[in-house]
């Protein structure tokens, strides 16, 4: 009797022992797809894009001229729209950011800070192309009526900043494309900021003020200062959705292949290029495009690395 | 190191240059929570002259006539919620592996940051892709190449969420259940996915807001299409497309009927976001 109890316990027990070896070996193959896809992607992106690089070759990545037509394929135009936006928006978006984690983490009354962390966190829900509709269609006369003529009939006598804001007055092109990225980077890049902020000692800042500083000095003497490198990371990574994002580039660019020091006039981005001639393009074309698609995956890969790398050492510290 | 003690005019310069900077944030932060209820007023007072029934049960109309969003409707209901069940399990044990089996290992740190680059990848990286490995030799367009790029989108946002919710979970809890014989298995299925169940939940809210409003990644799979179809081995129409051809038309019925779309995405898209939130604070507060 006991001992037949015992044997079918150990029953039990041997067939949970397999099911439980069986168990770990599932979950570890499944978290194996997850390099399996990514391997994927660089072997198609790669083998895809051979085509245009063997025949084309350097000029690929150094001429300005992009006529799918007559078969000339310059990713110049699509790098420089890509970069300018990007850059941009950056530079508009940084200091926002950085004065709204600073409100977040050192002036708002704590009972409203879970709700306004909500409404910021809001903002990067929003699909782009709600932001793209948007731009085009709220941002862009706004832009073209009030901003525009404004900033032309401001700078028409000055050296650069005349051709800088010259283009036709539509509110489309590089400026306000950036400005619509600047507008949906502005989440991410706060969300970074103002957790960096929280883990800065406690300690530290009591000395701020213990020396006498207010609350701006401590903030420009000691918070920033100690978490530089990780809002730097912070800052990447917002330049690394800024880099891949399509449809609201797409709405705001103006999606012309030229490369031009107007930030109204009319421009294309790597994703927007992609995005528009996707559906007529055969052959060199279509490799061309993937070329541009592997480019684009391997900047924001670089991006997202360094942020990583930048945000990692930080928080280990 | 700066010195604080200064002469009166300098206190007074620098009291000055404080509350400049302080109100400077506070303005700032102001119009930056202002930012999103002015975007969704306005896709809200634009769509909303075209909530009515055709909306919901017409398809989408040639130019110049009247019409519905039907279709989109329902085959981005069918590519998200199919993308969704086959993301979710994947998502979820990726988790359980990196949270459960990997915590120290090289190989789960490899896959932790696969999966970031993952989760940061354009989306229109993704969409190529899934062109050349499914549309390339079916030959056409499909649904399911639209269900598999939405998927690989929605994957990396459960796996983290859901490594983030397992390392909540306390190893006391592991600990107990191991010490009263469960396998490891039955730790982690009994105890430790159901504690975590909420932000599980959360997670997939979270992906599911993501995917329910990418429209690059569908260009190139799902494409788009006029008619009413459940075919997901064909094009098959979407409402994020759809929004995105009738935007960048001229034709005023279609402009109206794209800002229906933004507004229907918009509004579910927040109200999941709202719902996934009630969900987590339900797990953090201990019920």
């Amino acid at each position: 009797m006991i001992t037949s109890e015992i044997t079918s316990a150990a029953r039990l027990i041997k067939v949970e022992n397999g099911r439980n070896a069986r168990f770990r070996v599932i979950v570890l193959g499944i978290a194996l797809l997850v390099l399996i896809v990514l391997g994927a992607i660089i072997f198609t992106l790669v083998d895809g894009s051979m085509p245009v690089f063997k025949q084309l070759g350097l000029s690929f990545f150094t001429s300005k001229e992009w006529d799918p037509v007559a078969g000339h394929f310059g990713i110049l135009p699509a790098v420089y729209g890509t970069l300018v936006t990007s850059f941009i928006a950056l530079i508009i978006a940084v200091p926002i950011s950085f004065f709204i984690a600073f409100f977040l983490t050192e002036l708002c009354p704590y009972r409203f800070r879970a709700t306004l962390n909500a409404i910021i966190e809001l903002l990067a829900g929003i699909p782009s192309i709600i932001y793209g509709m948007w731009g085009l269609f709220v941002l862009a006369p706004i832009l073209a009526d009030h901003i525009q003529p404004l900033l032309t009939k401001w700078f028409q006598h000055v050296w650069l900043l005349k051709d800088i804001f010259a283009g036709p007055p539509i509110g489309i092109g590089f400026l306000p494309a950036a400005l619509i990225l600047a507008i949906m980077i502005i989440p991410f890049i706060t969300a970074v900021m103002r957790e960096v902020f929280d883990v800065v000692p406690k300690t530290l800042k009591e000395g701020g003020y213990g020396l006498g500083a207010n609350r701006w000095e401590v903030t420009r003497d000691i918070v920033l200062p100690h978490t530089k490198v990780a809002l730097t990371g912070g800052v990447m990574l917002g330049l690394g959705r800024a880099l891949g994002e399509t449809m609201a580039v797409t709405f705001m660019i103006g999606n012309v292949n030229t490369i031009s020091i107007g930030l109204f006039d009319s421009g294309n981005s790597i994703a927007s290029v992609i995005a528009n001639e996707f559906a007529e393009a055969h052959d060199l074309h279509m490799s061309a495009l993937l070329a541009l698609g592997l480019i684009l995956f391997f900047i924001a890969f670089l991006v997202l690395a360094v942020a990583r790398a930048l945000i990692h050492k930080v928080k280990k510290s | 190191m700066a010195t604080y003690t200064m002469t009166p005019f300098f206190n007074f310069k620098r009291k000055f240059v404080n509350k400049a900077v302080l109100t400077l944030a506070t303005v700032i932060s102001i119009l930056g929570m202002a930012l999103p209820f002015w975007i969704l007023f306005t896709v809200i007072q634009r769509g909303f002259g075209s909530f009515n029934w055709a909306l919901i049960t017409q398809i989408t109309p040639p130019p110049m006539a009247e019409g519905g969003l039907l279709n989109a409707i329902v085959g981005s209901f069918l590519m998200v919620g199919l993308a969704m069940v086959i993301a979710a399990p994947i998502g979820i044990f990726t988790g359980v592996y990196l949270a459960e089996y990997g915590r120290e290992s090289k190989l789960a740190s490899l896959i932790r940051f696969v999966n970031d680059v993952l989760l940061s990848a354009p989306s229109i990286v993704i969409g190529l892709f899934v062109y050349i490995i499914m549309v390339v030799p079916m030959h056409h367009f499909s649904g399911y190449a639209g269900v598999v790029a939405l998927a690989i989108i929605a994957v990396p946002v459960m796996v983290r969420t859901t490594e983030n919710m397992l390392l909540l979970v306390p190893d006391v809890m592991r600990e107990g259940s191991l010490a009263l014989g469960s396998s490891k298995r039955q730790a982690i299925l009994r105890i430790c996915l159901p504690a975590a169940k909420n932000g599980i939940i959360t997670g997939i809210l979270l992906a599911l807001a993501r995917i329910s409003g990418e429209t690059a990644p569908l260009l190139f799979t799902a494409l788009n299409s006029p008619y009413y179809s459940t075919d997901l081995s064909q094009p098959i129409a979407n409402l994020p497309n759809t929004i995105f051809q009738f935007a960048m038309s001229a034709d005023d019925g279609w402009i109206s009927l794209a800002w229906a779309g933004a507004a229907l995405i918009s509004l579910y898209v927040v109200i999941i976001n709202l719902v996934a939130r009630l969900v987590f604070a339900r797990n953090t507060t201990g019920k």
